[in-house]
């Protein structure tokens, strides 16, 4: 197999994540040797506008070639493509955004290591995107996940705490233990399932390698639809599919909601992005593969059945929450099952790669929708100590600012134009028809109805109900502000002027079709 | 790319005026107001523009191909043409044929209409104005649209505000319940048309990668939402390939044509699928009545037409004849039903249903003469429909009640709702020479007339062939429901402007006289339907002109292969 052994054009290819660890090391020197006094505010800064300059950054870097050799780097262990580098865009983006965000957050806003935790949550998971070797997979996944078993218990008590203080961080502590139990469950059942592949491949850790072995292998189907089942399953938990969903409603409920929020959109991205990447090379379609059969079509099948249960189970879970912190963490799970349309969206008429282009789009505007919405949610959250949706009643009239940033993103959640969710949705049924899988459509689309009751719900509790502090105006702070501004632009951006994006994310999904 | 800008323009003043209001002071109520109706009033100028210059001789021209053999493009005049995404084959673009330049000035019509009743709104206006123009400007962005994609974009995008303005201005007792309903009832009927659609676009696309020689100049690509290359598409028989699914005189157009047809109608009321209507209509304040039942309920009918029977064709031959009878209990049902309420917006807004099967069936009648009548029918009973809740509103707004036993005796308080209501009432019930008569009469003949032959022949079902004169039996059924309406109507005008007046219950009326601006939406309504009525030519050729290519494409164009 031939690799790029241009050293620059490698290098080049992880700027991103060099410069992502240079400034994860400055602010834990800042935390050390600025004071007391100044500390807090400059820390926060550094580190969100730093990660928001490294994003910007990661747009420019040009990918390896335009071939599969000329983009696997660093001996195959990593791919600089479009994938890696639109996913990476988004992740690394709303990583500075997160930062923001912790600011806010009385009970984040003091601790650095909570920024220096995001960025190297973020170097995990923009290499997990980018990740062509097992190995690499594996240690980027852990990375990401370890920051994030951290950050999901990050809440502590002090002395002085009041009682609710205790009870707040009770439950954060319970959460983050509920995700390191549940994720380093799965996270066996996945490294069992890479040796297995790795195995039944003849001892190849490329990817790119491990697919057509495992076609022109003598192992018999069973082994290595085992060794498939084992992937989904810790593939599936990452993206919180229908059934490794558990954990999501109590960690979403429990974690500190700028985590919450982490979880949600980078976590579920960077797992997308490698979800699609390891299936179509491991166990590749015949277009791959010179007409050999290959065994695409069992992960097909069990991701559009996953897809089914996953958005029907979280939709229908997702009408009755009353908390809504539990509401969007179903919501999240239905989304994942959306996002799955696109993955399994393979065999298409039109255009190779038109599913994972989807998929990128999608998940593009979900990140920006979801950290919009979280945002909210920590405003309403902090002025009423409440996280019920019967208390954002009248939120309209307290912060207009607020509510109409919500809005945004509960439409663009239902697909309602002009926000970006209709067009994600859109190109999302439009693979599913394009893969002559017209039924997945369908059930996506009254599974998009459903969703929508509840989404208006909240809206209609904003605008319509009427609360007894509706003269209370809630304040919005300046990283709020920015934060809210920022997202709402790009969630309405990305739904009228969807073209360069969705250009991007074609290029994205057809460089995985490249040989 | 082409551009006149007119139609852009169009759709840009209510747009605009939207996003102005919303950055408005919180106490700045009177310039909502003002920019509201200046925006629709800009737009409503437009439309009369478009309407009065559409050049009817060279839309006949063009279509002749199509009329005569069933081939060819829709013509469209006052083109806007941007490439949006090339990969996907969207594009914004806007144009308008005879029957949309008439829709878009109906649209004008009410909407201004609407801003004027809605003067008197005093709860948070700003607001109100706002999401009202987004309203109209995604309901002229479906008329407009001649990009599927566009369309559909546009048809989403009326939903929200339109809930919003429901949910936060209507009925108290009903308006969550009805505002809801309504926006799922009409978001499924969408999303599995929209599902259609794709197909369809596959489908075309696939043909013209198979035969590139016929793809339009005008396309993009093999893969495009424009409407015309998918129509073009159409008349090849890219989409009457028999065996779909592997049944034998299945097609994907004979598949899909009920799901993208009923997915539509959804939102004209069609049976069974009307139940959210008169809820809606009701629960809705004054404007928002107005631009559902005059306009919206148009719209459904609208797309049913174009994404359904002009992009499948051969669907609609098999399956109108069918659709029929839905209609046919629209008309009746819808008008018994309305005869039995007390409420005088159920009234109306049961009378809409039973008006807008009249529509489904001059739709279903494949013939010029009905297809003229059902278009002729959505203007009329759009105006007719507007001016009837501009009534119910002055009415209510005084009397905070709609009990009808209760009312009575206000024409002599207000005379000119009165009159306007009862010249509402003799259109509804087809009095010539008002609107209703011009529009109703050809609808009559239409199903009288019944399915032409050719259109049998390409696609004969067993109820065309065994049943050859059960259209004649529907115009009998039919002609019952506008006897009801007859009574109802002149029921429901004795009852609120007749008889004894209640001065100290209903002593508002005395101290809330009607404002300049209700008088001027009343009298601009009502002038247009004695116009249509004593002058219908200046409709008929625009209608004429747009459904005649259908029926050409219904009788000549390719059936099964």
């Amino acid at each position: 197999m031939d690799f790029n052994n241009d050293l620059v054009q490698n290098m080049v290819s992880i700027v991103p994540e060099i410069l992502m660890t240079v400034l994860a090391l400055a602010v834990i020197y800042l935390d050390l040797y600025l004071p007391a006094g100044r500390r807090q505010a400059t820390v926060g800064y550094v580190a969100g506008i730093g990660l928001l300059i490294i994003g910007g950054l990661a747009a420019l870097i040009p990918t390896g070639g335009n071939t599969l050799a000329d983009q696997l780097m660093f001996g195959g262990m990593i791919r600089s493509d479009d994938l890696a580098k639109i996913f990476k865009v988004m992740i690394i983006t709303v990583g500075g955004l997160t930062c923001f965000m912790g600011m806010g957050d009385l009970r984040l806003r003091y601790k650095s290591e909570f920024y220096a935790i995001i960025i190297i949550a973020s170097i995990g998971a923009s290499l997990l995107s980018a990740a062509a070797d097992i190995v690499m997979l594996f240690v980027a996944l852990e990375t990401l996940s370890i920051s994030l078993y951290i950050l999901a218990g990050f809440i502590r008590t002090s002395q002085n705490s009041t009682a609710a203080e205790v009870e707040y961080a009770n439950r954060s502590s319970e959460s983050g233990l509920k995700y390191f139990l549940f994720g380093a469950f799965t996270s066996a059942f996945l490294l069992y399932g890479l040796t297995l592949v790795y195995g039944l491949s003849g001892g190849e850790t490329s990817i790119y390698q491990i697919g057509p072995n495992l076609a022109t292998s003598e192992h018999g189907t069973a082994v290595i639809i085992v060794a498939l089942g084992m992937v989904v399953v810790g593939f599936g938990f990452k993206i919180s599919a229908v059934p490794f969903h558990f954990w999501t409603p109590d960690v979403y409920e429990g974690a500190p909601t700028p985590v919450t929020s982490y979880i949600s959109v980078a976590s579920k991205a960077a797992s997308f992005a490698v979800l699609t990447r390891f299936m179509l090379a491991v166990f590749p379609p015949e277009q791959l593969l010179d007409g050999l059969e290959g065994y695409s079509t069992w992960w097909v099948q069990l991701l559009a059945m996953t897809s089914v249960v996953t958005m029907t189970l979280g939709n229908l879970l997702a009408l009755v929450q009353t908390n809504i912190k539990r509401m969007i963490a179903y919501s999240s799970i239905a989304q994942a099952g959306y996002a799955l349309i696109g993955v399994v969206a393979i065999a298409s008429d039109s255009s190779a790669g038109s599913g994972a282009a989807a998929v990128s789009f999608y998940m593009f505007m979900y990140v920006m929708t979801n950290t919009l919405l979280f945002t909210g949610i920590i405003l309403f959250s902090n002025a009423t100590n409440s996280e019920t949706i019967r208390d954002m009643a009248g939120l309209s009239r307290r912060n207009p600012a607020i509510a109409l940033g919500m809005t945004i993103a509960l439409l663009s959640l239902g697909g309602i134009p002009p926000a970006a969710g209709f067009f994600g949705k859109f190109v999302l049924f439009r693979a599913a028809v394009d893969a002559d899988m017209v039924w997945l459509a369908i059930i996506g689309v009254l599974n998009a109805i459903v969703a929508l009751y509840y989404y208006l719900v909240v809206i209609k509790v904003m605008y319509v109900d009427r609360s007894p502090d509706d003269d209370q105006p809630i304040a919005m702070p300046a990283p709020y502000g920015f934060v809210v501004g920022v997202t709402s632009l790009a969630v309405v951006f990305l739904g009228v002027f969807f073209t360069p994006v969705w250009n991007w994310a074609t290029t994205a999904g057809s460089d995985l079709f490249l040989r | 790319m082409e551009f006149t800008g007119i139609l852009t323009g169009i759709l840009a003043f209510p747009f605009i005026g939207g996003l102005v209001i919303l950055m408005l002071n919180k106490e700045a109520k009177e310039q909502a107001r003002v920019i509201a109706a200046f925006a629709t009033g800009a737009s409503l100028l437009l439309s009369l523009l478009v309407f009065f210059t559409y050049d009817v001789d060279a839309a006949n021209a063009a279509h002749a191909s199509l009329i005569e053999n069933g081939t060819g493009p829709i013509v469209f005049q006052f083109v806007d043409h941007i490439t949006w995404v090339k990969n996907l084959g969207i594009s914004y673009q806007l144009g308008v044929d005879g029957l949309t330049a008439t829709m878009v000035m109906l649209t004008g019509l009410a909407s201004f209409a609407g801003v004027m009743i809605s003067w008197g709104v005093d709860e948070r206006p700003r607001e109100f104005m706002a999401f009202f123009l987004f309203l109209v400007a995604g309901v002229y962005g479906v008329f407009l649209s001649t990009d599927i994609f566009l369309l559909l974009f546009f048809y989403e995008l009326a939903i929200f505000p339109m809930y919003l303005l429901i949910a936060g201005w209507g009925w108290v007792e009903l308006r969550e319940y009805a505002a809801m309903k309504l926006t799922l009832y009409i978001l499924i009927g969408s999303v599995i048309a929209l599902v259609g659609l794709l197909v369809l676009y596959f489908q075309a696309g696939a043909f013209y990668t198979a035969n590139p020689d016929l793809l339009p100049a005008a396309s993009d690509g093999a893969y495009s939402f424009d409407f015309n290359h998918i129509h073009l598409a159409a008349q090849y028989g890219a989409f009457n390939v028999n065996g779909y699914m592997g049944f034998d005189g299945l097609t994907i157009a004979r598949f899909w044509f009920p799901f993208i047809f009923i997915g539509f109608g959804v939102l004209a009321g069609l049976f069974p699928f009307h139940n959210w209507s008169p809820d809606g209509h009701v629960a809705a304040p004054t404007a928002v009545s107005m631009i559902h039942a005059g306009v919206l309920m148009k719209l459904g009918a609208y797309a049913a037409l174009r994404m359904g029977v002009q992009l499948t064709p051969d669907g609609a031959r098999v399956h109108l004849p069918w659709i029929v009878l839905l209609a046919l209990v629209n008309v009746v049902y819808g008008a018994f039903i309305a005869f039995r309420q007390r409420d005088f917006k159920y009234v109306i807004g049961f009378s809409s249903v039973s008006h807008m099967g009249l529509v489904s069936l001059g739709i279903a009648t494949m013939n010029n003469t009905g297809m003229m009548g059902a278009g002729l029918q959505m203007f009329s009973h759009g105006v007719m429909t507007a001016l009837f809740f501009s009534c119910v509103g002055m009415v209510y707004d005084r009397a905070h009640t709609r009990d009808l036993p209760s009312l009575g005796g206000f024409i002599y308080k207000m005379p000119i709702v009165g009159v306007a209501f009862i010249l509402g009432g003799l259109v509804s019930m087809g009095m010539p020479p008002l609107s209703g008569f011009v529009a109703e009469f050809p609808i009559f003949i239409g199903v009288w007339e019944g399915i032409p032959a050719e259109v049998i022949a390409k696609a004969p079902t067993s109820l065309t062939e065994n049943g050859a004169h059960y259209y004649g039996l529907i115009v009998i059924l039919s002609a019952l429901g506008i006897i009801l309406t007859a009574t109802y109507v002149l029921r429901v005008t004795a009852q609120v402007f007749f008889g004894d007046f209640d001065e100290e219950k209903y002593h508002e009326v005395n101290t809330k006289p009607l404002r300049v601006q209700d008088r001027v939406a009343l009298i601009m309504l009502s002038s247009w339907l004695i116009i249509l009525g004593v002058y219908p030519q200046i409709m008929t050729g625009m209608i004429q002109s747009a459904v005649d290519p259908v029926v050409g494409l219904l009788k000549y164009g390719a059936g099964l292969q």
